[in-house]
């Protein structure tokens, strides 16, 4: 709980609820008739609407990406560290929205919204939404704000992918794009880790088959385990090491399958405090969403035939220690990048923290940020005089 | 009287693909981007250097290339420049090889070892040369490789590199005709542009 708001936060913030009734036709060949995004912004959007910097969020994001909602609140926005007035994203230069993707459980449109259309909970019944579904619902939003283009788009992880969707499905209505660990696609790996999440989840008795509000239940047990699972592939070998070793909760061994390591008291709350504040089919849909992810295939497995598209300058930026989106996998866009003879800039941040590093504040990583920002933001000024 | 970075300017074609290796801060890069409409990119792993490019808008790369350049694609460049470089990767031979594939032409500038300042200071002092150009101690330096004008020269016969043109400046740069004379004994960079 802040006792006074920092001078570097956006101070409490609102969210807004931005409703469409134009009907979405998503990739899955549903129709979503009608739907809402809820969003918040900070900073103001300049005349010309041109300084405006949209956040797409990773698996378990949300609109909530700075600031406070009230002065109770215990923890501030999930980018916090990066968004602000003087911060790597800067709010006195920059108009920035941040939504929460269709498909949410924060006050989007998703599973535990009500259809329209039975006047019940969608539930299991909510359609499998994709990135590409995401981008067009965030143009439609961007309409509504007035904003025809970006000054940049920024997206780490599954966020970074809506950023590279965005670069080759609207080149012309962001100047910059900033994809932050991220990958052109899901490797085999990511790919059976994701579905031993979604077993987890679907094996729990609690589920019912997606319709546990239905039927007053929720699968905490499987939504915890799939979480666990989650932040075991986030974190570096190295950056548990250092956290947690081989440190014991008793003095001795207790031979018995309590806890004994710290390392599983440490799972078991992150998993059970995800369970309070996450669906299991929002869980479940954004899973997907990462695995359907693969633009090259629009053009024969040719990631630099796709971006040849984009009309944007790029940075990427990725961590040593990322295993579950390794540097390789941001240079696979490098490469293409290069390839397609787009402007492109790399950074390999050293860093010990592991996929979760995007998230935290590491000097030189924000640095890059606000170095390649600042010059967005000048060029705004010089484009206008 | 022309500096280096003049002459390579002019050496340059426009609008092409440009690799520029090790790319420090990006000075030639912005020249060759600003006035030559060259599609550039940098190689670096200076973390000053990478902020600066970014800061100034060259499209810069965070790679090692002692780690190898098999990212690129044979022939994916126009050409490859490697400015004031070579002498500090551990292969330079493997690495003009590499060059050569990536780029259909390189230009390659280095410090002349054979400089007569460098050869009286070993000869004279019994010590390696340490000078304003070349201010490392020998077990600090980033510069592993020393090698002359005329080494160079030889390396390219033997791999039956094509020398299209050289050039040959002092420690301010800059071309004089006693330099041009003389390369191996008076200049202190060489300017090397090649191909197969």
């Amino acid at each position: 709980m802040p006792d006074v708001i920092p001078a570097d936060s956006v101070g409490i913030v609102t969210p807004q609820i931005a409703q469409f009734d134009t009907p979405l036709a998503l990739s899955c060949g549903q129709t979503l008739s009608s739907y809402q995004l809820i969003y918040e912004t900070y900073g103001t959007l300049n005349k010309e609407a041109s300084n405006a910097i949209l956040i797409c969020h990773a698996l378990s994001g949300d609109h909530h990406a700075a600031g406070y909602h009230a002065m109770t609140d215990t923890k501030p926005g999930w980018w916090d560290t990066a968004i602000g007035p003087g911060k790597a994203i800067d709010t006195n230069q920059f108009y920035v929205v941040a939504l929460n993707n269709l498909g949410g459980c924060c006050g989007s449109t998703g599973p535990t919204s009500i259809n329209p259309a039975t006047g019940q909970r969608w539930e299991a019944s909510f359609p499998i939404v994709t990135v590409e579904d995401w981008v067009e619902s965030q143009a439609r939003l961007a309409d509504l704000l007035g904003i025809q283009t970006f000054a940049a788009i920024v997206g780490g992880s599954l966020g970074g992918m809506q950023v590279l969707e965005w670069s080759v499905r609207f080149p012309s209505r962001l100047k910059s794009a900033v994809i932050v660990a991220s990958a052109p696609k899901l490797s085999t790996q990511n790919i059976a880790f994701n579905e031993v999440a979604r077993q987890s989840i679907r094996r729990d008795p609690d589920f019912f088959d997606g319709n546990y509000i239905e039927n007053n239940s929720v699968p905490t047990n499987g939504l915890g385990l799939a979480r666990m699972l989650g932040h075991i592939t986030y974190l570096s070998d190295d950056a548990m090491g250092a956290k947690f070793g081989r440190q014991m909760r008793h003095d001795s061994y207790q031979y018995n399958y309590g806890i004994e390591f710290e390392v599983e008291s440490y799972l078991r709350y992150q998993g059970e405090a995800f369970t309070k504040r996450f669906d299991a089919n929002t869980y479940m849909l954004m899973t997907k969403a990462l695995d359907y992810f693969d633009p090259a295939s629009q053009t024969g497995g040719d990631l630099s035939a796709v971006l040849s598209r984009a009309q944007c300058e790029f940075l990427l930026v990725s961590f040593t220690t990322d295993w579950r989106f390794s540097p390789e996998r941001s240079e696979e866009i490098v490469n293409a990048l290069v390839k397609a003879g787009k402007q492109v800039s790399y950074a390999k941040i050293e860093a010990a923290e592991g996929h979760d590093a995007f998230l935290f504040p590491i000097p030189r990583y924000m640095s890059v940020l606000n170095t390649f920002l600042t010059r967005v933001a000048n060029r705004l000024t010089t484009e206008v005089k | 009287m022309r500096s280096d970075l003049e002459i390579i300017d002019e050496w340059v074609q426009p609008n092409i693909r440009v690799l520029d290796l090790a790319c420090g801060p990006g000075e030639l890069l912005h020249h060759l981007i600003k006035n030559k409409q060259v599609n550039g990119y940098g190689l670096e792993i200076g973390h000053d250097d990478l902020n600066t490019c970014i800061e100034k808008g060259i499209p810069v790369l965070e790679q090692n290339i002692d780690e190898g350049l098999q990212n690129f694609d044979d022939q994916s460049f126009d050409l490859v420049l490697m400015t004031h470089a070579l002498q500090q990767f551990r292969r330079p031979d493997l690495l003009i090889d590499e060059m050569l594939r990536i780029g259909k032409e390189c230009i390659i500038t280095f410090p002349n070892f054979g400089h007569w300042r460098s050869r009286l200071h070993l000869a004279l002092k019994g010590r390696m040369p340490v000078s304003d150009f070349l201010p490392y101690n020998w077990y600090d330096t980033p510069n592993i490789h020393f090698f002359t004008f005329q080494d160079f020269e030889r390396l390219c016969r033997e791999k039956n590199i094509k020398i299209l043109r050289w050039a040959a400046v002092d420690g301010q740069l800059k071309d004089h005709w006693w330099i041009r004379s003389m390369p191996n004994l008076f200049s202190e960079t060489a300017i090397f542009h090649i191909s197969r």
